[in-house]
């Protein structure tokens, strides 16, 4: 099987893993927070030494890590080329007509970069500790409040949760078309950007297809195991403990901390 | 008392009838095999007898309760239906809470439902797979966690839908140990819907099956006795049957069998007569 970064969770027992999938959400968006307002490098080796300790303390081998980010590389080096090309400022190392690469543009660009990098790898860190189910538990527990406008949060979250176990199964059957579609003849790898799109048609039909059967199948197994969307019990029950505490209180620092920094140090350029 | 009662159930996909007047009925704590080849009904045979699909006439009785809309959620409880493609039946990432996901849907709480999980990943032999992930796992065990998924609402009958046409001899093997081991050690009745003969043998009665209604019904030895009424079917003996046949066609005294000792003790007797 592929290994798919996203959505794919790696099976050990740390502090990390056991905090509530609840508590993670929130503090991936106060993380997220936390990056945007942190407006220079101060504030950013914050964030970034919060998460290291986080990696460390989850368990996960740094290379699983770095995976994640490999899968933007191209987006990471894309924006640290226009920046440093595009950004201009004062103090000019080399310029050529409307390009300019300067120190302000450099610094600018390792800025964005690291957001970015930050950005990718605290999401990944999510999905590497918490189950599906448990983020979609969480998911759905936070969104509690909308049942009130009669939104199905619960129905929602089980899509999500289907969604994530059917992605490996996806990936292999696309990787089958292909296989079969190449032994018709079909190329992939060679062509302009358009061709290649277009050779790709192909592989989509039958995906679809066989994706639109097994939606039927799996539709009938689950009304076979007495599915009706109303009132279910759940087996694992979300509950907050003493690390989630702790790791609020590292969250309001953090964010704390950086709001600090930007006020009293200012901007990056 | 019946576990599973068909009287006079018609039913069409809009076209032909699909299954025409079927009176079919499997006692409680039967295991009896379904055959046919596709197209004879006995996928559909499955999906009428828990509700899935509504029979266009006829009544169909579950325990004595009939199956309709008031009772529908009463029957489902009791047949559990185990489906082709282990890929498209399991709903959760981690196998403990796909095996869950019935037992959630008929609200039992917490604690049963952790006794329940137990209960049916010990019943196909997975405990220790509890917090795997189910993509990683072998067909057969895929299966055998599809197995468990149903078997965690407590079913009194199972119904295997061609559970075992995508799995390799040694998955088959596997769902054809814990399907027996079910039916004699929890009692629970089993309907195995197959085209392959062999596990057919399993079984206490076979049903064979051909465009919506049942041609052929007895034992099972009885049934592969019947070997050329079983061809006009498109069935073809399981693969001992065939042997002892084409050997006595050969000139060899064995007698129809589909037990392979028995083939081998009388081929060893002959062979030592013989000479």
């Amino acid at each position: 099987m592929k290994e798919v970064a996203f959505g794919q969770y790696y099976p050990v027992d740390s502090f990390v893993h056991r905090l509530d999938p609840r508590f993670k959400i929130v503090f991936l968006i106060g993380f997220i927070v936390a990056i945007f307002v942190a407006s220079n490098f101060y504030g950013l080796a914050v964030c970034a030494s919060v998460l290291i300790a986080a990696i460390a303390f989850s368990r996960v081998p740094f290379g699983k890590i770095v995976r994640a980010v490999r899968g933007v590389l191209f987006l990471v080096i894309f924006t640290a080329l226009i920046n440093i090309l595009f950004h201009g400022g004062d103090t000019v190392y080399w310029s050529y007509g409307i390009l300019c690469v300067s120190k302000e543009g450099i610094l600018f660009s390792a800025y964005l970069v690291i957001r970015l990098v930050l950005l990718v790898v605290c999401s990944s860190l999510l999905t590497y500790t918490t189950t599906p189910v448990a983020l979609t538990d969480g998911i759905e527990s936070l969104l509690t409040p909308l049942k009130w406008i009669r939104f199905p949060v619960h129905a929602l979250a089980l899509v999500m949760s289907i969604a994530l176990r059917m992605i490996p199964i996806l990936m292999d059957e696309t990787e089958r078309i292909k296989n079969a579609q190449k032994a018709r003849g079909a190329d992939f790898e060679s062509g302009n950007l358009f061709k290649r799109v277009k050779a790709f048609i192909p592989v989509l039909v039958p995906l679809l297809l066989s994706a639109f059967r097994r939606a039927d199948e799996l539709g009938d197994a689950m009304d076979a195991r007495c599915y009706n969307g109303g009132h279910r019990t759940k087996y694992k029950k979300l509950r907050f403990s003493w690390r989630d505490l702790v790791g609020a209180l590292l969250g309001a620092a953090l964010i704390t901390g950086v709001v600090l920094l930007r006020v009293y140090l200012g901007d990056i350029v | 008392m019946n576990a599973i009662e068909f009287r006079g159930v018609d039913f069409s996909y809009g076209g032909d009838f699909c299954i025409r007047g079927l009176n079919f009925s499997v006692g409680e704590g039967e295991f009896v095999a379904v055959l046919g080849h596709n197209g004879s009904g006995k996928s559909t045979l499955a999906r009428l007898a828990n509700g899935i699909l509504r029979a266009d006439a006829g009544e169909i009785r579950v325990f004595d309760t009939i199956l309709d809309d008031k009772h529908l959620f009463d029957v489902r409880k009791q047949v559990g239906v185990v489906f082709q493609n282990p890929d498209n039946q399991t709903v959760a990432s981690i196998v403990e809470d796909d095996v869950a996901f019935g037992a959630e849907n008929v609200a039992l709480p917490r604690e049963e439902i952790g006794r329940r999980i137990e209960f049916a990943l010990r019943a196909v032999g997975m405990e220790e797979a509890r917090k795997s992930t189910v993509a990683r796992l072998s067909g057969g065990q895929k299966q055998r966690v599809a197995i468990a998924g149903v078997l965690a609402l407590k079913p009194r009958v199972m119904i295997l839908d061609e559970s075992t046409a995508m799995l390799d001899p040694r998955g088959r093997r596997e769902i054809a140990d814990v399907v027996l081991r079910l039916n004699k050690e929890e009692k629970i009745t089993v309907v195995l819907i197959t085209h392959f003969m062999e596990e057919a043998l399993l079984a206490d009665r076979a049903v064979v099956m051909n465009r919506g209604e049942i041609v052929m019904e007895g034992k099972p030895e009885e049934i592969f006795a019947r070997s050329e009424e079983l061809l006009t079917y498109n069935l073809a003996l399981p693969r001992i049957g065939l042997i002892a046949k084409s050997l006595r066609e050969g000139g060899m005294s064995v007698k129809d069998t589909l037990d392979i000792e028995k083939l081998a003790d009388e081929i060893a007797e002959e062979i030592v007569c013989g000479s």
